[in-house]
């Protein structure tokens, strides 16, 4: 599934891809229900919520309580999705999650949007930048972080299927449509989005179609970039990162998310433990983020296309 | 389907008290760890759920426990209590209460699903959780059309956490009648006695305030135990939530541990030991 353009076929939101496949995923299985802490429109639930008003949970603004409904949904058999923003899906809920959901073994699946910076003009107390890092270093936790609407909805769909605690994130701004409909999605097997052979770039999330940029960028300069979308931060298709690593000596690594704890630090233990060769991370500075637009706040803490060419050659002169 | 021996005599059942106190001292005092005070007092009530009340069957445990009755402990650490009376009552076989707390155990220091002991349905030792995960296998059962019924346990200290009233409202909101919840109401905590550390005020008034059915018995009086389950049970599937509040002594049982707060995570020593069994006569054979 390697091409080397991806023209915009559309512009969506991440969190309607949620809603889209939550929706289907709730025709094809009738275990299937989903739980909302008073924030369906914004993560579009208001389809399932319709369809299936008695699988539907309006919990009210009282997450963790949530979280524990969703834990005791699953002794009896059904398959919760809970919905709320990333900061609320996490942070928290820590401990809910950690105690009644992952140690548990629950077949939860969170569903958090509004993540990262491209939040936008609400501000650094909802913009969470550490929730991957978290959601990660529970164990049995699985962690998901796909870059479009198509591979949200193909994600949410997925995971539906998939027995275990599943942390699923996404976001607010409409974004680029740039994945086919009918792509394969599967949990933990990283997708090479283009073939290259002098640096590997591996993003996740939004930075996705950042990298996707940054790949024809480098071209015009006579560079040839390998593009890993890793929608999976864990498992961490290890192989995957070994293997494109092994071909082009070095890598970047971009996410809407602190340096600290997300899909860079996992690259990075990968490639100290099995592989080293140098790594540049773009990512949040390990600060907070701020009220702006998406494409403020992306330029200014250095998530943007011309970070990731930057990152890159940086990393060629280091192999 | 079989079920777990209901024993509704109420001689047999004050006999399983003293063995179920037994193995709560002789459990704690082995690995010298371990919470014997609100074990103890919440023995009555153990016993009378496991072998009277609850539809349940020991043999063919499964997690979701549809068609029967489910139990949620969550004030996890009276976990000595919960392993005896699962043990008792036939989920794994008695002498396993020999590994409480010991290394590669299925009988952890708090209660969990990981380790695959059965009886055990979600992980409990963090307090305030239990009550929304009652609601949610309640829940469960009413979409899955099955009518028994979900009992959770939560100590009154633990109704400090701001979750368990989050569950609260939630519950009555959305009439989650198939729910009886109970708090062992005996007014100590870990750093004291509840009214000195932080006050609970009129439990029955704010649980009714938020919706629910309330009634009291007394958790160290079988006659009474069994009368407020009852009564309880016949609450149910009225369009509220039930709550007991159920007052008991911690340390129940033992002379020098009743009611008193100091027994909440110590274990006694050999002599200790010797005197608390001393009292608890052995009666259905220690492990």
């Amino acid at each position: 599934m390697t091409s080397t353009t991806y023209p915009v076929l559309d512009n969506k939101d991440t969190r309607s891809g949620f809603g889209a496949g939550l929706l289907e995923a709730g025709k094809k299985n009738d275990q299937v229900v989903a739980l909302c802490a008073d924030l369906t429109g914004s993560l579009k639930m208001d389809a399932f919520a319709k369809q299936f008003p008695e699988r539907f949970v309006q919990v009210g603004v009282a997450e963790a309580n949530m979280m524990g409904i969703a834990a005791g949904l699953t002794i009896g058999g059904k398959i919760p999705f809970t919905g709320t923003f990333a900061n609320f899906s996490t942070g928290r809920v820590y401990d809910q999650i950690r105690q009644s959901i992952a140690y548990a073994g629950k077949n939860v699946k969170i569903c958090a949007s509004h993540a990262g910076l491209t939040l936008g003009e609400d501000g650094a107390t909802h913009q969470i930048l550490e929730d991957i890092g978290l959601m990660k270093m529970l164990p049995g936790m699985t962690v998901i972080v796909p870059c479009d609407y198509n591979q949200t909805k193909a994600a949410t769909i997925a995971i539906a299927e998939h027995e275990g605690p599943v942390y699923l994130r996404f976001g607010r701004p409409k974004w680029p449509v740039f994945t086919a409909a009918d792509r394969p999605f599967t949990i933990g097997k990283a997708d090479v989005m283009s073939e290259g052979s002098d640096v590997t770039i591996f993003a996740c999330g939004h930075l996705v179609w950042k990298a996707v940029k940054a790949v024809e960028e480098l071209a015009t300069q006579g560079i040839s970039a390998e593009l890993i979308n890793v929608h999976t931060i864990k498992p961490l298709d290890e192989e995957a990162v070994l293997k494109s690593v092994y071909k082009t000596g070095c890598a970047v690594s971009c996410e809407e998310h602190n340096m600290i704890g997300g899909l860079g630090e996992s690259i990075a233990s990968v490639l100290t433990r099995r592989l080293p060769k140098p790594l540049e991370l773009v990512a949040v500075q390990d600060s907070f983020g701020e009220s702006g637009t998406p494409d403020q706040l992306l330029k200014k803490y250095g998530l943007d296309t011309p970070d990731v060419v930057a990152a890159a050659k940086k990393v060629m002169a280091r192999k | 389907m079989t079920r777990a021996a209901s024993v509704a005599d109420i001689p047999q059942l004050e006999k399983i008290c003293s063995q179920v106190r037994r193995d709560i001292v002789r459990m704690v005092h082995a690995v010298q760890s371990g919470h014997p005070g609100g074990s103890l007092g919440c023995t009555e009530f153990f016993t009378a759920l496991y072998f009277n009340v609850l539809k349940h069957d020991a043999q063919v445990f499964d997690m979701d426990g549809r068609g029967q009755d489910i139990f949620f402990l969550s004030n996890g650490h009276i976990s000595p209590v919960f392993y005896s009376v699962l043990a008792r009552s036939g989920y794994f076989p008695v002498a396993e209460l020999a590994t409480f707390r010991k290394l590669n155990t299925r009988l952890q220091g708090h209660p969990t699903t990981h380790e695959g002991l059965p009886g055990v349905r979600m992980a409990s030792g963090s307090l305030g959780q239990g009550l929304s995960v009652g609601i949610g296998a309640a829940l469960a059962k009413k979409l899955n059309g099955d009518k028994q019924l979900v009992y959770t346990l939560h100590g009154d200290g633990e109704l400090q956490e701001g979750q368990i009233w989050e569950a609260a409202m939630f519950a009555a909101a959305k009439k989650v009648d198939n729910l009886i919840s109970t708090i062992d109401s005996n007014g100590r905590q870990i750093d004291g006695d509840t009214d000195k550390v932080l006050p609970l005020g009129d439990l029955d008034a704010k649980w009714r305030a938020f919706g629910w059915d309330v009634l009291h018995m007394n958790g160290n009086d079988m006659t009474d135990v069994l009368r407020g389950l009852a009564d309880a049970k016949g609450r149910t599937g009225k369009g509220k939530p039930v709550m007991i509040i159920m007052r008991t002594e911690m340390g129940q049982g033992v002379d020098f541990m009743v009611g008193s707060h100091e027994w909440h995570g110590i274990a006694p020593n050999d002599e200790q030991l010797a005197k608390a069994l001393g009292q608890l006569p052995e009666t259905l054979g220690d492990y």
